[in-house]
């Protein structure tokens, strides 16, 4: 079975999850009153729990023929190991780590160290260089955040 | 419209928003020559900025700027590298990239630059007289029309997907609305679908998921196929001169496509890539045939059609994002995001309630257009060396920027990891060539058709606005036609 039918599978089971909420739970919690009204909280998503069942099954039972759309992307899914698979799996893990880490060790820590970190994994090996510019840049953004914008970013550690 | 008219060009002409709008000229072009950087992911990026800027009229006049410098850049990457960011530029390669293989970089560069600025100038004067006719028409709308007309705008996504991707279209569409049910609604005041997460209580943040579909998926592109963002020794830019038969030449073409173009845009989800691709298709079977075995080899017509198409189309399509407040591509859906987190509601009543707004954005096109002809074009050679920062620097910093400008509109870490499980989400979903901007589209728009079909039907008691409103049901026949449009394409050429 082709990636996007797969995909079209797994938004079938949210769409069955989606709709069994909107038709079989939603409801047990509407006040006495709401339940005159012609509309409840929940019509709209039983509209659209089925619509999503409808057209996903389209697309799973392979109902639309579809064409091999390029889109300007140039990437094989079928030959995703040939490409900088390892990298990409590596960089969306730094970037959750990032986001643990933001508020405990604050800006300047996990920022520069995101960015350092990342750019050696995709191939900087001048690590100074690219320290020095990282924390530049990290100051200076933050900077732009902090007083320019007006939003808070915690620099430090909580502990300072 | 004249006392409109002065307001707007009183706000766009201050200081501030003129810097907003060369500062957003000139961002724009600048990250819009980054390969893989399309507009969409630019202004998901650029949100956050104009949002605390707080007065709509400057956010918004930053973001258009951010926009046209996009395609701006987006074209000169075209040129320069055979590499569009965006669909919107691909046509643009046909021609330019060969000619800038021949020597004619600079001369490329100048004929796409006076197209776009004809395009979007001619585009902003259609605006300038379609748009209030457009708002007049549109006051006279209730919530049973809105409710129609929206559901027209998100079948004609569909109509207009490409061959085999009518059903991936509507599917998106209906997962964009399904998100926006999250969360706690405005004319019920109880949470939906929220698992029981706090973090959910207020629903998706449309920041989160514009950086998360947009600029994620093309960061992580980057990465995987570094061939996207590989440096070309065609780009020496020297001579940035055409001559006075060459500007005849493209004149007549620039004229036609500014008009097809402009039309084009106004429709929902049609675009820039369909204009684009339209006008050079037009161009070629209209042209001498000596003239049409130059197309694909460094056509100056095959070059000047696109540009001006896709320009026009831009124009375009912020019509009915201005008048009737139903984005028309992903673009204007994220403009119109930004616009509601400011408090503005765009309509038929922005132009007579907010017109420093509507004439501004107009008149800011203007001042957009001749900023980037005679600021930018300049500057190309300078902006151009931005192609040499390596990857190794660059991507990190797409990453960071895309983490901070979701932090910065929510505050909130929570939103990070929501960001990046969406964005991996949505990177598997462009490997099965999901359209992303219908699932936008329809997250922005879901609040909005819930409301006015849930005002409808409590002031009808059902479903009988259908019926008791004519054109409630015009608008609907019309939506399924759409819907069916499609298949009926199939059908005929079978």
């Amino acid at each position: 079975m082709s990636l996007d039918r797969w995909i079209a599978l797994v938004i079938l089971s949210i769409a069955l999850i989606y709709s069994y909420a909107a038709f079989f739970t939603m409801d047990q919690l509407l006040p006495p009153f709401m339940q005159r009204n012609p509309i409840w909280p929940s019509t709209f998503p039983k509209i659209l729990g089925v619509l999503s069942i409808l057209v996903s099954s389209v697309i799973v039972l392979g109902l639309e023929k579809t064409k091999d759309n390029k889109d300007g992307i140039e990437i094989d899914p079928r030959r995703l190991f040939d490409y900088n698979l390892g990298q990409a799996l590596f960089l969306v893990v730094l970037m959750a780590v990032y986001a643990i880490s933001l508020r405990p060790l604050g800006f300047f820590i996990s920022t520069i160290t995101f960015l350092t970190v990342s750019g050696y994994v995709l191939g900087e090996r001048k690590i100074f260089i690219l320290f020095f510019i990282t924390a530049i840049a990290s100051f200076i953004i933050w900077y732009l955040v902090e007083q320019v914008l007006g939003i808070y970013l915690r620099p430090l550690p909580s502990i300072f | 419209m004249l006392e409109g008219l002065l307001i707007g060009l009183e706000t766009a002409f201050s200081l501030k928003n003129l810097l907003m709008v060369i500062g957003g000229c000139l961002i724009g072009t600048f990250i819009g020559m980054l390969p893989g950087l399309g507009p969409m992911s630019i202004i998901a990026i650029m949100i956050p900025v104009a949002i605390t800027l707080g007065d709509p009229a400057a956010a918004l006049i930053l973001l258009a700027g951010v926009y046209y410098g996009a395609i701006f850049g987006g074209s000169t990457s075209s040129i320069l590298l055979n590499a569009p960011g965006v669909a919107g530029t691909v046509a643009t390669s046909f021609d330019g990239y060969p000619m800038a293989r021949a020597g004619m970089a600079g001369k490329a560069l100048t004929i796409a630059a006076i197209s776009s600025f004809a395009g979007g100038t001619i585009g902003a004067i259609l605006l300038m007289i379609f748009a209030p006719a457009l708002s007049s028409v549109a006051l006279l709308f209730h919530s049973a029309e809105y409710f129609a007309l929206m559901i027209v705008g998100l079948s004609a996504i569909a109509a207009f997907a490409g061959s085999g991707q009518v059903a991936k279209a509507i599917l998106m569409t209906l997962l964009g609305l399904m998100m926006a049910t999250v969360g706690e609604g405005a004319l019920f005041n109880m949470p939906r679908f929220t698992m029981g997460l706090m973090d959910l209580q207020s629903g998706f943040s449309f920041i989160t998921l514009a950086m998360a579909i947009f600029a994620l998926p093309e960061a992580i592109f980057l990465v995987l196929n570094p061939a996207r963002a590989a440096h070309s020794e065609s780009g020496k830019i020297e001579n940035l001169r055409i001559t006075k038969q060459e500007a005849k030449s493209i004149a007549p073409v620039i004229g036609r496509q500014s008009a097809q173009g402009f039309f084009i845009g106004v429709l929902p989800g049609a675009g820039a890539t369909i204009a684009s691709f339209l006008g050079y298709a037009v161009e070629r079977n209209i042209a001498p045939e000596h003239e049409q075995k130059e197309f694909g080899k460094g056509s100056i017509k095959g070059l000047a059609a696109p540009e001006t198409a896709n320009n026009a189309a831009c124009t375009g399509s912020f019509v009915p994002l201005l008048t009737l407040g139903i984005p028309g591509s992903g673009t204007t859906a994220i403009l119109l995001g930004a616009l509601i987190a400011l408090n503005v509601s765009p309509g038929p009543r922005l132009m007579t309630d907010e017109p420093q707004i509507f004439w501004a954005v107009i008149i800011s096109m203007y001042i957009g257009n001749v900023i980037l002809l005679i600021l930018n074009l300049p500057l190309i050679p300078y902006i151009a060396k931005i192609l040499t920062i390596p990857r190794t620097f660059l991507i990190p910093f797409i990453l960071f920027f895309t983490l901070m400008g979701s932090y910065i509109g929510q505050n909130n870490s929570t939103e990070l990891l929501i960001l990046v499980g969406l964005g991996v989400c949505a990177t598997i979903m462009r490997f099965a060539h999901y359209p992303m901007a219908p699932l936008l589209i329809g997250f922005i728009l879901g609040r909005m058709l819930e409301d006015n079909f849930s005002r409808s039907m409590q002031l009808y008691d059902g479903i009988n606005f259908i019926i008791e409103r004519p054109m409630t049901m015009v608008l609907l026949f019309l939506a399924a036609f759409l819907v069916v449009l499609p298949f009926l394409r199939i059908a005929k050429f079978k």
